[in-house]
């Protein structure tokens, strides 16, 4: 299979790898897909008072597509608001990963991933 | 160092340049081009010459008599022509056919074909560690089995059944027993006498000789009698028709006499290069070992590295030419069979690698791949929150997996 450039840059040199501290109101975690489906992705946001993701780190069990579209996720969504980041389509992901028609899935999983991030820490937060 | 470096051996081999040499002495002008079924001048004389010489040159790998042995397209068509040839000649004896779950597609897919035309076959279960136990074997055999077929070495794990012991059950209870040998021949001694084998298969690529070119070894006392499924010009004693490509058997019978010279040097010397590669990977955590510790070939090592996924590890890898158990790369997501069949879940099937050695890897291979597989999966984990999870102590199976 080839890969885009952008795809194995984010590959060679993931962005924002890490985990934030999933017990903290500010937090919010986003773990999707299940191991025998071939890919795990764990998208953790850290938002400030007026809703912005001061802070964003992944984590992906999966394909090299997986791991990019974590990892440009991470990057995008700093800095915006819980209801930008929201808008995030897989669409965008694909487009700018270049991915092919069978990677797609790969970025659907990063979409989902995000939304439930959002969803958790607004739970947590009530709003 | 040339990167990235070959690991594949089991796929295919290269040609050995002695036997590449030797090749092109039957193709052009100059050469023995001759057809080896013109009976009328000296050009068909030395083609047949050639012929008859390679056919020596592998019946000798084997303990064979040369008249046993049928030149084929490779053992694709080797295991076709045993398995459809032997159980439809006997199908008024019985429609019953044995064999493995873990064999090549090549005898699989004939075997499923024959269940169209309403054979019944039996799939054994190998054992943990891939291995056929011949008490499988004798157990699976009924009044109606005509064929058995099992193959020598499993390609995917290495693994090194125990043929003799398999073949006297057939023997006993006259079943005829037909071998994939495509991974064993030139990796580990064969003598199809004390083996008791009545039909195996050869593939030349397999052995430093040429793509295209093959064998099916059919016993002569006691007779085994098979339908052809190739007709024409009644070559091969209407077995197998069609007119022998000489260069390509002539390349065969070369690979196959090289391999018998240096059966126990090139064992021995290539045993010390798998060992080198699975110590040099398997003090990291959580490395398994797919197959037997104790009954494999010497070039085949298949290894599963927990909370890593195939298809990252392979571009990680991608300095290294290898196989992989998992087909994520064909959006099919199927992991392999084989390894499913040994009971690995589909995470530990994704996980794997087979590496495969050879004639021409050195020890510098062997300890570059070492540093790039362990690069790969130490970054791998770094990256994976399974392997977070399973530091952390959790149990991954009593995880509520969000499934997408
Ligand atoms: C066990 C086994 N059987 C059969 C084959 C097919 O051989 P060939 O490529 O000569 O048709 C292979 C190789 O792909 C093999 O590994
Ligand atoms: S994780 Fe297998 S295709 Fe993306």
């Amino acid at each position: 299979m080839a890969y885009s450039e952008k795809v194995i840059d984010h590959y060679e040199n993931p962005r924002n790898v890490g985990q934030l501290d999933e017990t903290s109101k500010n937090v919010g975690t986003g773990m999707v897909g299940a191991p025998a489906c071939g890919d795990v992705m764990r998208l953790q946001i850290r938002v400030n008072d007026e809703g912005i993701i001061e802070d964003a780190k992944f984590k992906t069990y999966g394909c090299g597509s997986a791991i990019a579209s974590s990892s440009l996720l991470t990057e995008w969504v700093k800095g915006k608001h819980l209801d930008e980041a929201e808008q995030i389509k897989n669409t965008q992901i694909a487009e700018e990963l270049a991915l092919p028609p069978v990677k797609i899935h790969c970025s659907v999983l990063a979409e989902d991933a995000i939304k439930t991030a959002v969803r958790d820490v607004r739970a947590k937060q009530g709003r | 160092m040339n990167l990235p470096i070959y690991l594949d051996y089991a796929s295919t081999t290269p040609v050995d340049p002695v036997v590449a040499e030797k090749m092109m002495e039957f193709l052009t002008p100059a050469g023995q081009f001759g057809n080896p079924a013109s009976r009328s001048h000296v050009f068909g004389w030395q083609a047949e010459a050639a012929v008859e010489d390679a056919r020596q040159d592998v019946a000798n790998l084997i303990g064979a008599d040369p008249r046993e042995i049928v030149w084929t397209s490779g053992a694709t068509e080797a295991n076709n022509l045993a398995i459809k040839g032997c159980a439809h000649f006997n199908q008024r004896k019985g429609k019953h056919i044995i064999t493995s779950r873990i064999e090549h597609k090549a005898v699989l897919d004939t075997c499923r074909q024959l269940e169209r035309e309403g054979f019944e076959v039996t799939y054994l279960d190998p054992d943990t560690s891939g291995l056929i136990q011949p008490a499988m074997v004798a157990d699976a055999i009924r009044e109606d089995t005509t064929v058995v077929s099992i193959m020598h070495v499993n390609n995917e794990l290495g693994t090194l059944n125990d043929i003799a012991a398999i073949g006297k059950i057939c023997r006993e209870k006259k079943v005829f027993f037909h071998v994939d040998a495509a991974q064993s021949a030139g990796k580990t001694g064969i003598n199809v006498e004390e083996m008791y084998v009545d039909m195996m298969s050869f593939s030349a690529h397999k052995i430093y000789g040429p793509k295209g070119i093959g064998a099916l070894f059919v016993r002569r006392k006691p007779r085994v009698r098979i339908e052809a499924q190739m007709h024409g010009g009644g070559h091969e004693r209407g077995m197998r028709s069609g007119t022998l490509p000489t260069h390509q058997i002539v390349g065969m019978g070369e690979a196959f006499k090289v391999g018998f010279k240096n059966l126990a040097a090139e064992s021995a010397r290539i045993e010390a290069l798998r060992t080198r590669l699975w110590v040099g990977v398997s003090d990291m955590e959580e490395v398994h070992l797919n197959g037997s510790e104790d009954q494999h070939v010497p070039g085949i090592v298949n290894i599963s590295f927990a909370f890593v996924e195939g298809e990252s590890l392979i571009m990680a890898l991608r300095d290294l030419a290898v196989s992989s158990g998992s087909a994520c790369t064909s959006a099919s997501l199927e992991p392999s069979y084989v390894l499913r069949a040994l009971g690995l879940n589909d995470e530990m099937a994704h996980s794997s690698i087979r590496f495969s050695i050879g004639r021409f890897t050195s020890e510098k291979d062997i300890d570059t791949a070492i540093e790039k597989v362990r690069h790969a999966v130490s970054k791998l984990r770094e990256l994976s929150p399974l392997w977070d999870m399973f530091k952390a102590g959790i149990d991954l199976n009593t995880v509520q997996w969000a499934a997408h």
